[in-house]
């Protein structure tokens, strides 16, 4: 990495300057550090956003707000959210290994940078980074996406996102609030960015609105490593039930598109009907109709498929 | 009364040997105090770091050295390590500096232009490309098997694959070199091979051996790929003599995964058939592989079994990557892989039982009473033949392999014992991880009848007495022999001090438990007194290699267990029974731990490992532990090793174990599901890969 400073703002407004400037905004620094050691970017300053007091707890009442430097850990054993929002705890509990989830927060999981391994390496001058193409599009793929991809093929690396578009959570920043449907961008609207934020813009909290707490959801991660891996496929589903019928649903996608892929074809598929393993299965297919998988990946369709099925038994087991 | 023998001692009356002994150096390396090479840092000590070629093809137009000179802590620059580029990472020059971060931050400001040259990412590619291949082995025996396609009663036909696998040490490789005065150079480095090390650098230094000190007390990991001080070592050696100052240099893991060896991949495109009585017939294979760019590539094929008619042609392949080096049992894994495959398939096809086919076609009687042990240990007849039902569906799948473990000449111990009943033994041997300085100090131990906290084991010294490296699992096979010698010329000599001191015979001196006593215990005295008896120096002993003591032919069996969730392709390991041919084992505990790392080793060759060269840009993809993913301890099942004696001399096992294991498991996958995988490793991708019909 390079020599950089080291900033402690007080306050939010502070950070937000220094971001403005010439500053890198670090939360629990697991990603950040290793875009600086892989020389990804070169800062002049990293600012320590845990250096600014609040955004610690998370606060349970009509709706659920959760600070943005809360950690995974905390999220996966908060009694609250197992019970009102349990495809959050859920998604918490499988983020990377326990190490990170200790250390790791949920502004930072969110704002993530992508693995694709032609980013992370430094010497591979890709789209993203400002180059002039994609290497995974026709290169090695079986870890990119089959729906939304173009010009950029990356998969969103968020175990907590799409939990949370499950929930229809809003992220509230220094300056605005934001639907979490609009929080993330796909390639083609912005190659060179994973969501909307403006430079200097950070995430204080996130909102779970009422209406999707108590909701039955469910998260389910498929790892090929299952002790410690990025998704391969995941699935956050949240029904809301009228008797044994789902009334209304949500559901997103991991590990299939650049963004967290919230799939309203297997939502619909789904309201009015019972949960059952065919019904799961349907909208699973409704939710990968038009996936366009790469040479390496088809085998995500099925897996994804699959993966709405399970995610949809679990969650109202 | 004849001469005593050497013989090894019958663990239902010995103290330590082959019983479990915990390992002496557990406490020093659970708490720290072990020293490892990544842990020397010494008094003004300077770091360095390789500048390494980022295109996997090419030469060097012209490269700037201006700014990384200019840095202030940058202490000196070898310029020309290299100027064609092979693969991507290749050593191009290196520099020394105040501190890793200084060097760091230099290798990063040097400026490099190249004229790239056409590159090769893999195997398949470089098989098209006539520049690129080479014939290598052929095996041409028997009619030709297409004579046997119509009349045999099941034919199989495929294309399987191993990938490039790397070894992953959790140290990586690595140097510190200092030196001590104008002639004589100390060098502390990770190496499964002390006195070979120690030789290399003398050699590049222009120095006798001697001169060089070469210290590697514990080390972390070596599977193959440290038998020399390498590149890292000449260049550590050179900036120290540049600087005047000691210097350190260790890979990091993206250098250790891109530059410091690998397992070659293996490719097979092969027909084979078997006739009704289960007895193979014929087996056509064409076989391809790359140790990278340079480097022959062979695998020995047909593997184990016996097949009468034969056509075998093998292509290496020169590939843009780092070379080869050897990998646990290198190319056994592999061929087992292909062989086991086509075994299971041919037996499958033409409706036999498969373990019956592998009993029919070999002709080693250790290895079929093997496979019945194995067989009932895991309950072979409960597999599910390819019928398997619902999400989750359980198989069993087995597998052979074999090695040679018996040891060498050229090891050489020593055993002091002092007047103050002080036991010391020292042998230039290095401890791989596999147990080598518990074992040295429990043969001595054992021998005098002295507990073992009460021996000095001296080991990873060049300035000790000659030994091999640690390769072919030969080390406990060729060492032990050594100590073992010492000991006894030493207890010898001590038996014959306790007839003339106790007035008891040389023949009948009992060892044990702290005493030497006469054969019915009525005249005894402490070891410790019987020492002081000894001359001011002490005595001295030391022994050499006695072939007597040792023995190779380690074949072993595996039978898995696997549970595959046919939702998610993802495949469970339930159980895994490992039989191993293990001879005399020296320490049951550390013998068992060898089979179940050998067995974990290639449970992750089977679900996931897999070296990703980029065919556009030549460079490796996962070069880190993040995408190359080694198996986690979550993943491992229940393993059973079995030690399976079949004589009582010590014979090697650090390798063979890892290689029946993923073939075993392709097999069980197959049991489970009726899907046959051809491709490692089996991950969800395969998985489906398979059940919807493509490559
Ligand atoms: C080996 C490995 C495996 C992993 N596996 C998984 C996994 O399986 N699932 C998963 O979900 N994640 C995984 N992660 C990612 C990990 O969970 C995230 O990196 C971590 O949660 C990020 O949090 P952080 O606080 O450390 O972020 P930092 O590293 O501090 O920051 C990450 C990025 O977010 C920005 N940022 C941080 N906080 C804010 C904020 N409040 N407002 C605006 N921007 C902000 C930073 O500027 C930076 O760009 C893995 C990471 C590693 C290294």
């Amino acid at each position: 990495m390079n020599n950089f400073g080291w900033y402690e703002p007080k306050t939010i407004e502070q950070a937000s300057a220094a971001m403005k400037s010439d500053g890198a905004l670090m939360a629990g620094g697991i990603d950040l550090l290793c875009m600086l050691k892989e020389r990804l970017i070169e800062p002049k300053r990293v600012v320590n956003l845990k250096s600014v007091s609040g955004m610690r707890t998370i606060e349970n009442g009509k709706t659920i707000r959760i600070g943005a430097l809360v950690t995974p850990e905390t999220i996966e054993g908060d009694a609250n959210l197992r019970k009102r929002a349990t495809v959050l705890a859920e998604a918490a509990s499988v983020v990377a290994s326990p190490q990170i989830r200790n250390v790791g927060t949920l502004g930072g999981n969110l704002c993530q940078r992508p693995r694709c391994w032609y980013f992370r390496d430094k010497d591979v001058f890709c789209l993203k980074k400002g180059g002039d193409r994609c290497y995974s599009v026709d290169g090695s793929n079986e870890y990119h996406a089959i729906l939304g991809g173009g010009p950029c093929f990356i998969v969103h690396p968020s175990d907590l996102a799409p939990a949370l578009i499950s929930l229809d959570a809003t992220v509230k920043t220094n300056t605005r609030t934001i639907k979490i449907d609009e929080f993330f961008v796909l390639p083609e609207k912005n190659v060179h960015a994973e969501n909307v934020l403006e430079p200097g813009e950070i995430i204080t909290e996130v909102e779970l609105p009422a209406e999707w707490l108590d909701a039955k959801s469910s998260y389910v991660k498929v790892r090929e490593r299952p002790s410690f891996d990025w998704a391969l496929t995941s699935c956050a589903v949240a029904f809301k039930m009228n008797g044994s019928k789902v009334s209304a649903a949500r559901i997103a996608f991991g590990g299939v598109a650049p963004i967290p892929w919230r799939s309203k074809e297997a939502e619909e598929e789904l309201v009015g009907k019972e949960i059952s393993e065919s019904t799961a299965r349907t909208a699973g297919r409704a939710a990968m109709a038009d996936a366009l998988p790469l040479a390496d990946n088809p085998y995500k369709v099925e897996l994804a498929v699959n993966t709405l099925v399970m995610a949809a038994l679990q969650a109202v087991q | 009364m004849a001469q005593r023998q050497p013989e090894w001692a019958n663990p239902a009356t010995s103290k330590y040997l082959g019983k479990n002994i915990p390992r002496v150096d557990g406490p020093a390396k659970v708490s720290g105090a072990a020293k490892y090479t990544f842990d020397i840092v010494l008094p003004g000590m300077l770091y360095a770091k390789i500048v390494r070629s980022p295109i996997p093809s090419g030469t060097l137009k012209s490269i700037d050295f201006s700014e990384a000179k200019a840095m202030k802590g940058v202490r000196a620059i070898i310029e020309d390590l290299g100027r064609n580029a092979r693969f991507a990472g290749q050593e191009i020059a290196a520099i020394a500096a105040d501190t890793e971060e200084i060097a760091r931050d230099a290798v990063h400001a040097v400026k490099m232009e190249w004229e790239t040259s056409p590159h090769i990412s893999s195997t398949q590619q470089g098989l098209t490309d006539p520049s690129r291949t080479r014939v290598g082995r052929e095996v041409n025996r028997g009619e030709d098997p297409a004579s046997f396609w119509n009349s045999a009663a099941a034919v199989i036909e495929g294309e399987y694959y191993v990938p490039v696998r790397e070894h992953l040490c959790l140290e990586s490789h690595g140097v510190v070199a200092r030196w001590d005065n104008a002639d004589n150079v100390t060098v502390w480095c990770s190496t499964q091979a002390v006195h070979d090390a120690a030789g290399e650098i003398a050699g590049n230094l222009g120095i006798p051996k001697s001169n060089v000190t070469l210290i590697c007390e514990y080390m972390g990991g070596g599977f193959g790929s440290k038998f020399s001080a390498g590149i890292e070592g000449a260049v550590a050696a050179r900036l120290a003599k540049m600087t005047g100052k000691p210097v350190k240099l260790m890979l990091e893991r993206y250098e250790e995964q891109v530059a410091s060896g690998n397992g070659p991949d293996a490719y097979m495109k092969c027909k084979a058939a078997i006739g009704s009585d289960g007895k193979l017939l014929a087996i056509d294979a064409q076989l391809a592989g790359t140790s990278g760019f340079g480097g022959g590539w062979g695998l020995p094929f047909p593997y184990i079994y016996s097949v009468p008619n034969v056509r075998v042609k093998s292509t290496s392949v020169s590939v843009n990557a780092g070379g080869a080096r050897a990998l646990r049992a290198p190319m056994h894994p592999q061929a087992c892989f292909l062989m086991e495959s086509v075994v299971d398939e041919l037996a499958v096809k033409a409706n036999l039982d498969p373990l019956e086919v592998r009993k029919a076609n070999t002709d080693s009687d250790v290895r079929r009473r093997q496979f019945d042990l194995g067989a009932q240990m895991i309950n072979w007849l409960k597999r599910s033949k390819g019928k398997g039902e619902g999400r989750y569906r359980r198989g069993i799948g087995c597998a052979t392999g074999t090695w040679g473990g018996g040891g060498g000449r050229g090891s050489v111990c020593t055993v002091k014992i002092g007047k103050d009943g002080s036991v010391w033994v020292g042998i230039g041997t290095q401890d791989l991880g596999t147990g080598t300085r518990t074992y040295v100090a429990a043969i001595v131990a054992e021998e005098l009848g002295i507990d073992i906290k009460k021996v000095k084991a001296e080991i990873g010294s060049s300035k000790l007495g000659l030994s091999g490296g640690s390769g072919g699992s030969t080390t406990a096979a060729s060492v032990s022999p050594a100590v073992k010698m010492a000991a006894f010329q030493a207890r010898t000599r001590l038996s014959e001090l306790a007839a003339n001191q106790m007035g008891i015979t040389a023949a009948e001196a009992v060892f044990k438990d702290g005493f030497v006593s006469n054969a019915d215990g009525t005249k005894k005295v402490t070891f410790e007194r019987l020492c002081s008896a000894l001359p001011a120096g002490g005595l001295e002993e030391v022994g050499t290699f006695n072939p007597d003591l040792q023995a190779g032919g380690a074949a072993g069996v595996q039978f898995v267990e696997v549970e595959v969730d046919t939702w998610t392709g993802l495949v469970k390991p339930i159980k895994v029974v490992a039989v191993q041919d293990c001879g005399y084992w020296l320490n049951k505990l550390a013998t068992e731990s060898q089979l179940i790392g050998g067995v974990i080793q290639g449970l992750s060759m089977a679900l996931l490992e897999d070296r990703k060269i980029d065919e556009r840009t030549g460079r490796q993809l996962n070069p880190n532990m993040e995408t190359y993913k080694p198996i986690g301890s979550v993943e491992i099942p229940e393993i059973v090793p079995v030690l399976f004696a079949t004589h009582d001399k010590v014979t090697g096992i650090g390798e063979p174990a890892c290689i029946p294991t993923a073939a075993a498991v392709a097999n069980a996958v197959f049991d489970a599901t009726g899907v046959r995988i051809r491709r490692l490793p089996i991950t969800p991708k395969r998985y489906f890969d398979a059940v919807e019909g493509r490559r």
